[in-house]
């Protein structure tokens, strides 16, 4: 089943040169996929159009086959797409790590209990049992990765778009983020420059160069 | 995972660390531990009464009861009185400014200052008033963690865009002071030093430019972060208070001391 496809799709930020000219890609369900590529390519900018948070300029995004027009549209797939930001400083908003963790699924109507329940398992398989009353800003860099993407998974996505998901993590937390991740039944599309954990964790990769997808030769 | 464990877990996640208080003077008092919202009701109910009263005597038994209240409190003295300090930096100014009167000569620079006894009561009311409201709503908000006294606000059905207004102010409060510092690092790390020069004053206007740009910026990311997340205008509550006898007996006396005020206030006995 495909998540979300981008057809055609052609996108500049105002006053700049085109990041994408006409360009097309694709996520299903059951697929990993890495996506390397140098700074500044557009990778970022890719997922922040797959969700609707930038509008392309020309172009066609479907999610489960059904065309995305407005904001309602956008609103459902992001139920189901869940996105780590490159910058975790952007991502945690709430006072402390068991609201920010817990805002998404009582956002979604969950119910008290279980967004308990799942505020501390999502943390527990993190190994981050006890930040729940920590407060967001006073983390460090690499906690609030961690945390960040504790956000993201107590959504229940179907699948992830992963913004350089190791970066500023330690060797054993990087390891429990691999396993988290690689034991889940989640789907993704990972940005990262460390091409040994592409290769880890996805199954095909490929190279955004020049605002157009190539597979990785 | 297995229940006992996810339990067991749970457990350790409760309050490991004192929550941040509102002043950093963390309460250990018995004024600590009582229900936010009792608080909030108490403490509005007073700055009602103090600031519709007229008299300095009535002004002045709100000093005390003030004092009280922070003694019980347990505030640190340190803070406590600095942060007097910092009120009365501006009650300091009504006292240099009103017991002067301008009077009109005939001609039109004919200006002249007078002394007037009736201002210099005023700012001593002014003043007596002051302290009273800031003393009470140090003892009792400034012994609560910040966010149970906004969440204590949103279950006092105070409405929830002002809450969520409130909460994500605080937020970023601290967001932009990190913002700042990591800006004056980035400064002083390339050898700036401030003097008053055209320099200084250039970095300086510089800084505040970059800061509310790089504001602007964080604040349209993190409305993306929040719509990524489904947010729908409501912000959640986690925590949920219990009341305790304490609280009713709290809000009982309260209740009764406000009253006795405001019956001595408003008796028609005379004060002056
Ligand atoms: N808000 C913006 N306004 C204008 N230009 C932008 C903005 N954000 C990004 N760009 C530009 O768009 C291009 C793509 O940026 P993007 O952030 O998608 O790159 P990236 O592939 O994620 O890079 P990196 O590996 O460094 O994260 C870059 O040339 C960048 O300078
Ligand atoms: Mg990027």
């Amino acid at each position: 089943m495909e998540l979300i496809r981008l057809e055609g799709v052609s996108f500049a930020y105002s006053g700049r040169p085109p990041v994408f000219q006409g360009m097309d890609f694709a996520l299903s369900e059951g697929q990993r996929l890495g996506i390397l590529g140098p700074n500044g390519a557009g990778k970022s900018t890719l997922f922040q159009i797959c969700l609707g948070l930038l509008h392309p300029q020309q172009g066609r995004i479907y999610a489960k086959g059904g065309l995305c027009q407005g904001e309602k549209d956008f609103r459902a797939l992001r139920r189901e797409l869940g996105y780590l930001f490159q910058d975790p400083d952007d991502q945690l908003f709430c006072l402390t790590v068991a609201e920010d963790v817990a805002f998404g699924p009582l956002n979604l109507g969950k119910g008290r209990q279980e967004v308990q329940r799942l505020v501390e398992g999502t943390l527990n398989s993190l190994g981050l049992g006890d930040y729940g009353h920590r407060l967001t800003y006073q983390l460090s860099g690499g906690e609030k990765r961690l945390i960040s993407l504790a956000t993201v998974l107590a959504m229940q996505p179907k699948a992830l778009l992963l913004d350089e998901p190791s970066t500023g993590l330690d060797s054993e937390r990087a390891a429990v983020m691999e396993r988290v991740l690689d034991e889940s039944n989640l789907s993704w599309a990972m940005v990262s420059h460390d091409l040994g954990l592409l290769e880890r964790t996805c199954h095909n990769i490929v190279r955004l160069e020049g605002g157009l997808l190539k597979d990785l030769p | 995972m297995s229940e006992a464990a996810s339990q067991a877990a749970a457990q350790a996640a409760v309050r490991v660390e004192p929550a941040p208080t509102l002043d950093n003077a963390l309460a250990v008092g018995p004024v600590g531990r009582l229900d936010p919202r009792a608080k909030l009701v108490v403490v509005f109910a007073y700055s009602l009464l103090m600031a519709l009263a007229y008299s300095p005597l009535m002004a002045a038994l709100g000093v005390l009861l003030g004092l009280g209240l922070v003694a019980w409190a347990r505030l640190g003295w340190k803070v406590f009185l600095s942060r007097l300090v910092a009120v009365n930096l501006f009650t300091a100014f009504l006292w240099l400014f009103l017991p002067w009167q301008l009077s009109l000569g005939q001609g039109a620079w004919d200006l002249s200052l007078a002394y007037n006894p009736d201002g210099l009561s005023l700012a001593l009311l002014v003043t007596l008033k002051a302290n009273a409201i800031f003393l009470a709503l140090l003892a009792l908000l400034g012994s609560s963690p910040v966010n149970d006294i906004f969440h204590a606000l949103a279950h006092l059905k105070v409405p929830s865009k002002l809450v969520t207004m409130f909460l994500l102010f605080y937020r970023y409060l601290h967001v932009m002071r990190q913002e700042y510092q990591r800006l004056r690092q980035a400064m002083q790390v390339r050898g700036f030093q401030p003097g008053s020069n055209l320099h200084t004053y250039k970095t300086y206007a510089q800084l505040t430019g970059i800061l509310l740009v790089r504001s602007l910026d964080r604040s349209e990311r993190v409305y993306q972060a929040m719509l990524c997340r489904g947010f729908g205008g409501t912000f959640w509550l986690l925590d949920h208070f219990s009341w305790r006898r304490a609280d009713t007996g709290f809000c009982l006396v309260s209740g009764l001391v406000l009253l006795v005020l405001a019956l001595l206030q408003w008796s028609g006995i005379s004060w002056n």
